[in-house]
């Protein structure tokens, strides 16, 4: 039996090593869908509403009807996954029980749980959660996640949160690196975060799930940025089916996450692609969504 | 010259350090430039869909199947493996369409029915090994000229035909360097050397 979880939970994380160097991105029908994979996505996130939707509308955020979630899942190729609410056990056990690739409990919808997340490590369908720094990622991955995501800030269009996140736990994963053996057991009680996760990651440099960049992402030179920045890869949330031409966006921003570092490619993407999302500056923000996780 | 993984997306870094691990050294290839440099090629895991379409995008994929054609050593692990086939159930149009073999995308189901078994490989030379399947494919019809290496629950999950490997489950990502030095022998054989030398 533990020897069986132990192989699942391997197997989720090589679900996400399968979508590293790739784009993930957020769709609300099948039609969304099908050009997200025609334009190269990875694997795309089902939702009701898109996070710059849920801002305008508020109000509180579920899960998505699992009848639309299956509907995309027989679309689509790719892996598909879809958010549950922070803490909502039951609703994991209902996208595990459809069979969804990979469910995300997102801070993007309205939390149900405002003290404790899933115990992920109960279920077999692989999980990935958001992070502001590392303390945070290695609570979830202790809890079972088998990816992290940064949280940014979701349904904005404005990646300085991402980059804010993607520093801090970059930062914060050199400073382990640094620490001699003796100090690793009170950095892992100022973080919050289990002692074997901290060990583990002073000793290898880096997460041991794959870290993917969210919230924000709207432009090819923002995820080619994120990509440089040392993220595996991108989730696009409203960033494409809130533009003005969905599917070049899509196609273009996922041909400058794979040649990140070549500038004269980026550029080639970015031609006549039309109206980015309009966003708005997470500096005016009332509501932050990624405050929400603990 | 070195031998390449191609780099457009999915488990490149494992496939690189295996290589590393079984004596060799590999190089990404992301554009036309660095596919010419190389003198081998691994089509690594990932989602064929989204490979597919950055190597239609950039210009790689004529070339790449000419080189294949005239001998070039390739392997594709799962996704690399629909790349290469030439015959894709249910669809119309294939990538490369290399090897004369008809595959079944996500054979076994969603991430529920991913899994992992050991055992050996005779056909490779190979005792005991890891064997994992991640939302894998497999072979449903080959030509005869496409040898079967392996199969398992009665389904084809690897093949070779002259310079061509696939296999439907990922060696890279366990330690286990069976494979990548069958590969690279696959490369000494085809006149190459397993050694990167640097310009």
């Amino acid at each position: 039996m533990e020897e069986q979880k132990k192989e699942r939970a391997e197997m989720n994380r090589n679900l996400a090593q399968m979508l590293k160097g790739g784009v993930i991105m957020d769709v609300m029908n099948v039609e969304q869908a099908v050009i997200a994979e025609k334009a190269g996505a990875v694997a795309v996130m089902a939702l009701e509403k898109i996070p710059s939707e849920l801002r305008k509308s508020g109000g509180v955020a579920r899960m998505s009807d699992p009848r639309m979630i299956k509907e995309i899942m027989e679309a689509v190729s790719i892996p598909v996954m879809a958010k549950v609410r922070i803490g909502h056990f039951v609703e994991a056990q209902v996208l595990e029980s459809i069979g969804i690739d990979y469910i995300d409990e997102s801070e993007v919808l309205t939390p149900a749980d405002d003290m404790f997340h899933i115990p992920k490590s109960d279920f077999s369908a692989p999980f990935v959660c958001g992070a502001k720094n590392l303390g945070e990622a290695l609570r979830r991955i202790g809890e079972g996640a088998s990816m992290i995501r940064t949280k940014g800030e979701a349904g904005t269009g404005d990646v300085v949160e991402a980059v804010k996140h993607m520093r801090t736990i970059s930062g914060e994963i050199r400073r382990l690196q640094l620490l001699p053996k003796e100090e690793l057991m009170t950095a892992a009680k100022e973080m919050g975060a289990p002692y074997d996760l901290v060990r583990w990651v002073g000793e290898n440099g880096r997460l041991p799930v794959v870290n993917f960049a969210a919230g924000g992402i709207a432009t090819p030179a923002d995820g080619a940025m994120m990509m440089q920045l040392g993220c595996d890869g991108v989730f696009v949330g409203s960033g494409i089916f809130a533009s003005e031409n969905p599917e070049k966006r899509a196609a273009a921003i996922v041909r400058a996450v794979t040649h990140f570092q070549d500038p004269q490619m980026v550029a080639e993407t970015m031609e006549d692609l039309g109206e980015a999302m309009s966003g708005v500056a997470v500096s005016g923000l009332a509501d932050r969504y990624a405050a929400r996780g603990w | 010259m070195p031998v390449g993984v191609l780099a457009l997306q999915g488990s490149v870094r494992e496939h690189l350090d295996l290589l590393e691990r079984s004596g060799g050294k590999g190089i990404p290839v992301k554009t036309l430039r660095e596919l010419e440099q190389v003198q081998g090629l691994i089509l690594p895991g990932g989602e064929s869909t989204a490979m597919g379409k950055l190597l239609q995008d950039g210009g790689l994929m004529a070339p790449l199947a000419e080189r294949i054609r005239r001998g070039m050593p390739v392997w594709g692990t799962c996704a690399g493996m629909v790349l290469l086939a030439s015959g894709i159930e249910g669809e119309e149009t294939v990538h490369l369409g290399v090897m004369d073999m008809t595959v079944r995308r996500n054979a076994y189901g969603t991430q529920r029915e991913s899994f992992s078994v050991r055992d050996r490989i005779p056909e490779m030379g190979l005792g005991e090994v890891p064997l994992v399947f991640i939302r894998a494919p497999h072979i449903v019809h080959a030509a005869r000229s496409v040898r079967i290496l392996k199969t398992v629950r009665g389904a084809a999950v690897a093949a070779r035909q002259k310079n061509m490997l696939a296999t439907s489950f990922h060696p890279e990502l366990t330690a286990e360097t069976g494979f990548h030095r069958y590969f690279l022998d696959m490369v000494e054989e085809a006149g190459g050397s397993r050694m990167f030398t640097a310009p």
